[in-house]
């Protein structure tokens, strides 16, 4: 809640900077705007979290390397991706508390010229909000009114889980950290009751009916819940949400046109910031009845 | 009916049958410490079978062949074929549901990574993994870096991307993940060089 300068090592992986560029665009303007700077690394490399299947000990090597690269300059990592938090997160936790591991990762990080020694700490993005800035902060920031506008939030299954490596910050079985940033901005988190249901992203390159089939379940949901829009978190979320929506749409025969914003995105709005400096133009389902209500057009410059 | 077609007709039900019967000769009862050898697979056998994984799946209640308790079950009673070649074994979207729930705490989303890991070492490796290897090996990250990403990032005024692959090959090269690549397979010369770690078929 301190003023005070705070800075970060910004992890972006590898969907963010390629496939969820409104994400990082509007995840820098917040942070901008919060006082938080966030530090690029351009070192770094995927947190591990494919590997993972395949063999877990490299998996656990690449994400000690991020750690490691964000440890040399003494700094805690911000990250957007939700994937790649659960995977950094469960990395560090694992490191942390098992000395003969970090020995081992460091091992072969020798080679490369880096060691972790474990003093990193991990942060989603939305939980750095949450625990740094707090809601009463984005409370008093808020300008434009959203009215009430009904969301279905949907962090993404690794924002609290495995709850274990993110030492119980929220209830796993009934969150209110994602739902008390998201009311923070004027909109209203609204239940649905397909809430806990995970995007199925892990498995779109093995059984893409089964994952279609998850998304459709979900994005169903909202709609029957009468959302207007969903507010994500996770780039790779969001690439099944929203990057393949019209495919699923086709496939289910099912229509769902569900604007899916991001919340740096929905909370950038509630500051007043413009939609374009946002990226609302990448958005592929646009919101445009949302913004024309509250009255921020790409036309208009609000700031 | 005489006692021919009685018999032909006792063959026909039994071969109907014969892909649900489990045969004693051919489980592997030293399956269970194989995974419980592997990171993360060490507790599988505390499941007492309640069910509390396949009832909170979100896999399963679209895909039956999914079924966590049914594979740990398989995997305990020493079906080792037939867990670590099935398409099954790759189906966890890894939601963690299961691993907060169970009882018993067998850490069931992890432990999935354990069979996954087996059913690699044991030549079964899933063809998306195999190109995801290949991408993250080749550019470090998922996605390339090419001039047309930065060329969309530098218009939104985003700072240049740029790749670092050579980190991930040595690590790759170190832990024996290079072996499954399609380049160490293409260049491979001596087919028996080198740590394949069980790379091959048994």
């Amino acid at each position: 809640m301190s003023d005070a300068k705070r800075k970060y090592a910004l992890y972006l992986g590898c969907t963010v900077p390629v496939r969820a560029q409104n994400y990082e665009l509007s995840a820098r303007l917040i942070a901008k705007h919060f006082g938080i700077e966030l530090v690029d690394i351009p070192e770094f490399t995927c947190c591990g979290f494919p590997i993972k299947s395949v063999d877990q000990r490299s998996s656990l090597v690449m994400a000690a390397r991020n750690l490691a690269l964000a440890e040399k300059q003494g700094l805690d990592m911000v990250t957007l991706c939700t994937a790649c938090t659960g995977t950094q997160v469960e990395a560090n936790h694992e490191l942390k508390n098992d000395s003969d591991k970090l020995a081992e990762v460091n091992k072969i990080l020798k080679k490369d010229g880096l060691e972790y020694k474990g003093t990193v700490n991990v942060h989603h993005f939305a939980r750095l909000l949450y625990e740094d800035v707090g809601i009463d902060r984005i409370k008093q920031e808020v300008k434009v009114d959203l009215q009430n506008l009904a969301v279905g939030a949907h962090p993404g299954c690794h924002f609290t889980k495995p709850s274990e490596a993110f030492e119980d910050f929220d209830d796993p079985e009934n969150p209110h950290v994602y739902d008390d940033l998201i009311n923070a901005t004027g909109a209203r988190s609204n239940p649905y009751s397909e809430r806990e249901l995970c995007c199925g992203g892990a498995i779109l390159g093995i059984r893409v009916d089964v994952a279609y089939a998850m998304v459709g379940k979900k994005l169903a949901s909202i709609k029957e819940s009468g959302s207007e829009a969903m507010i994500l978190i996770c780039p790779f979320c969001n690439v099944m949400y929203e990057q393949n929506q019209k495919k699923i749409e086709k496939e289910l025969e099912q229509g769902f046109a569900m604007p899916c914003i991001y919340y740096t995105q929905l909370l950038g709005l509630a500051l007043g910031y413009n939609p374009d400096e946002l990226g609302f133009k990448i958005n592929r389902v646009k919101p445009s009845k949302i913004l024309e209500r509250i009255g921020v057009t790409s036309e208009k410059t609000t700031t | 009916m005489n006692e021919n077609q009685d018999a032909e007709a006792v063959e026909e039900v039994t071969k109907a049958q014969e892909p649900k019967v489990i045969k004693f000769d051919e489980l592997d009862p030293n399956f269970k410490y194989e995974i419980q050898a592997e990171p993360s697979g060490e507790f599988i056998t505390r499941c007492y079978a309640c069910g509390t994984c396949t009832a909170s799946c979100p896999v399963r209640s679209i895909e039956e062949t999914f079924n966590p308790r049914r594979i740990i079950h398989m995997a305990l009673l020493g079906m080792k074929k037939e867990v670590l070649s099935s398409e099954f074994v790759w189906l966890c979207s890894t939601c963690y549901a299961c691993f907060e729930r169970c009882p018993q705490d067998v850490r069931i989303t992890e432990m999935m990574n354990a069979l996954k890991n087996l059913a690699v070492k044991n030549g079964y490796i899933h063809p998306a993994f195999t190109a995801q290897i290949d991408l993250i090996q080749g550019h470090g990250r998922l996605y390339e870096a090419d001039s047309f990403v930065n060329k969309k990032r530098a218009k939104i005024r985003l700072p240049e991307l740029t790749e670092s692959p050579d980190p991930i090959k040595a690590i790759f090269k170190a832990t024996g993940l290079y072996e499954y690549s399609t380049e160490a397979k293409e260049s491979k010369e001596l087919p028996q060089s080198g740590n394949t770690e069980g790379g091959s078929n048994e």
